[in-house]
């Protein structure tokens, strides 16, 4: 029986040569060993799904962190995860430096959580200040309480989606630099400060959306996709499902 | 006993019938904690004499269950199988149950330590350490770490523990003597890191597919941890000994998760000296686990309650649950966590070909889900709604905790 979960415990070698693989939206789901607290795999499954609906090939490939990071796939995903591998995480992406080769080539980083921490400058685990790979213009801190419960906000008008709507699960805060705009104005939770949520530069994006936010975001998931294929717009799909959790939980918190 | 622990033994017994005659629950949490008030040493004073069995794990309480029918082979046997698994719920358990010579207690795998000292047990079964409701709970590792510590300071207890979870064979590594068993691991995404030396930990494939029971060799790459030779395994429909001898296991419980279940429990009656071909008659008496496994008639269908409760226990419940129509119902309520993140920790694959009706408070996140998963679904307003939409015979319903707990409800009103 096919299963969604296809390439444990054996994922596939990494990189592969382009030739083979030229036609196929690669999508690089990023130390799942270190960054997977709570259904992170998630996004990887929707955006492969919402690919394969509209009829793209997809190469899903997981990167253990023993293992170069591919440099060719189109869309690189980061997953949340307790500090110590966090930590581990960060030191591993910039002792690997792909990621950075990745994104000046041009790919998507799509973050959530830990994963978004560890993009800025400088963050914080175990007590420390920990380096970050500095792909977004940002830094992390000890917030004065956990923030956990329900988040949404209005995105940046810039990128034309609807409201954002996810579960955040952090103790961190973070504060931009003018490099990196907001991915959304709060309106209910916490997100960076309890002002902001998220923050996007080119094709890097993170959120503290945690888990998989891509399943209350279609429209941030095509946004993902349309990047990573250069295109202004994808054939519609039937988003009736996704419409109706948006449409229950943004209600449930008020912020229809 | 001490006159202090008497007066609040009897004091916990009668919060716990005032609470019950209220309607406010078992009254297993509510009597404890009076009795706890009164003395702190109460739950010591109550476990001696006897002789305890703990068991502790993700997924606990059916194990719990079939231990004390085995061991109530010998003797009458305390047990909190249907009620709560904290020291209050352990304490109000001893109480209620009188003076027995024996007791197997479910035990949160938090409070495991504080247990063991509380009751210096004879034997304690480790079965399995995964991911429950991460937004209040320690990590993994962290928590395999904590056993590490509580079973390197007694000497004279039997472990009974997992071979196919690396983090309950670390955590095991402590202990002075463990009898290993296999009863398979279906979820090992807890377990990929080696808890010792943080390399990758490889497995072989499961030798009988991934629903099987059976467990697979595993090994780190880093270091010396590697799954150990389990004396007790599942073979077939039924369990085999220590000694090489094969026990038919019949149950009235489904599936070949609990054939696993029955193991352990196999191995923890093999403890208190009893034989495997004494014990497993009593297993096969047990219907149901705090209403979970139990088969209600309505309306000419036969609906049996599955309770899951974490992915571990979601990947279990497709293995118990019959080819029939299958309701799936999730609510996110305190008790349940707040985040239905984990529904994409669970592949619902096994689940492509039933007729798969979905009902709940989050039933909109399951649907995502399903769709994403490629498993075609209905969505229903209620149970009701959907024992009427479907033929008679089998209904298969699992839920997590609130919802099955409404679902008990409904249920229980009808009839």
């Amino acid at each position: 029986m096919s299963s969604d979960r296809g390439n444990r415990p054996a994922p596939r070698p990494a990189p592969r040569p382009a030739s083979a693989t030229e036609s196929a939206l690669r999508i690089a789901w990023v130390y799942p060993d270190l960054l997977s607290t709570y259904g992170d795999r998630g996004n990887l499954l929707i955006l492969a799904s919402r690919a394969a609906r509209r009829g793209f090939p997809v190469e899903p490939v997981e990167v253990r962190s023993d293992q170069p990071l591919p440099t060719g796939a189109d869309i690189y995903l980061l997953g949340g995860g307790e500090d110590g591998p966090q930590a581990l995480a960060a030191q591993r992406l910039l002792a690997d430096g792909g990621l950075h080769r990745a994104v000046d080539a041009g790919s998507v980083v799509f973050a959530v959580c830990a994963g978004y921490q560890l993009l800025g400058t400088s963050f914080y685990a175990k007590g420390a200040q920990c380096a970050g790979l500095e792909l977004l213009d940002l830094h992390s801190d000890r917030g004065p309480s956990r923030a956990v419960g329900e988040l949404a906000g209005t995105v940046d008008p810039r990128l034309r989606l609807a409201t954002l709507t996810g579960f955040e699960n952090h103790g961190g805060r973070t504060h931009l630099g003018g490099g990196s705009a907001p991915l959304a104005k709060v309106s209910v939770g916490v997100g960076n400060d309890g002002a902001t949520e998220g923050a996007w530069r080119g094709k890097v994006l993170g959120t503290y959306a945690h888990g998989p936010a891509l399943s209350r975001n279609p429209g941030l998931a095509d946004l993902l996709l349309r990047w990573a294929v250069g295109v202004d717009a994808l054939p519609r799909l039937d988003d009736g499902w996704p419409d109706r959790l948006r449409g229950e939980r943004l209600a449930a918190v008020g912020a229809a | 006993m001490p006159l202090r622990a008497k007066v609040a033994s009897t004091v916990s017994r009668t919060a716990a019938a005032l609470s019950r005659a209220a309607g406010r629950g078992d009254g297993s949490v509510i009597g404890g904690w009076l009795g706890l008030k009164i003395d702190p040493e109460l739950l010591a004073h109550l476990a001696a004499g006897r002789q305890i069995a703990l068991v502790s794990g993700t997924n606990g309480k059916t194990t719990t269950r079939l231990a004390t029918a085995a061991v109530g082979v010998r003797g009458e046997v305390a047990t909190n199988s249907f009620g709560a698994n904290m020291p209050t719920g352990h304490t109000s358990a001893l109480a209620k149950a009188g003076a027995t010579p024996y007791a197997v207690l479910e035990v949160d795998e938090h409070y495991l330590a504080q247990v063991i000292a509380a009751t210096t047990p004879r034997v304690v079964a480790l079965l399995n350490l995964s991911r429950d409701q991460l937004d209040r709970a320690k990590e993994v590792a962290m928590m395999a770490q904590l056993w590490r510590e509580a079973l390197r300071s007694v000497t004279d207890v039997a472990v009974i523990a997992n071979a196919d979870d690396p983090m309950v064979v670390w955590a095991a590594g402590t202990a002075a003597r463990v009898t290993w068993f296999s009863a398979g691991q279906r979820w090992t995404d807890d377990s990929w890191v080696c808890p010792e030396c943080g390399a990758h930990i490889a497995r072989e494939p499961q030798p009988d597919g991934p629903t099987g029971a059976g467990g697979a060799a595993w090994h780190c790459t880093g270091c010396a941890l590697r799954r150990p030779d389990p004396q007790w395994t599942v073979e077939d429909e039924g369990v085999v000994d220590p000694h090489g001898r094969w026990h038919k296991v019949e149950l009235q419980l489904p599936g070949r998760v609990n054939v696993g279940n029955a193991a352990t429990a196999l191995a923890v009656a093999a403890e208190f000296g009893i034989r495997p071909e004494q014990a497993v008659v009593r297993l096969g008496e047990v219907t149901s686990v705090a209403g979970r496994y139990a088969q209600v008639q309505r309306d000419g269908r036969t609906i049996r309650l599955l309770l899951a409760k974490n992915p571990a226990s979601w990947l279990e419940a497709f293995d118990m649950a019959a080819e029939a129509p299958t309701l799936l119902s999730i609510n996110a309520r305190d008790p349940d966590g707040l985040d239905t993140s984990w529904l994409f920790d669970v592949d619902f694959a096994p689940l492509r070909g039933r007729d798969v009706l979905i009902t709940g408070d989050r039933a909109y996140d399951l649907a995502v889900r399903l769709e994403v998963n490629a498993v075609p679904f209905r969505h229903v307003p209620t149970l009701a709604e959907a024992v009427r939409t479907v033929p008679p015979g089998r209904l298969e319903v699992i839920a997590n905790y609130t919802a099955f707990q409404d679902i008990r409800a409904e249920l229980d009103r009808v009839l």
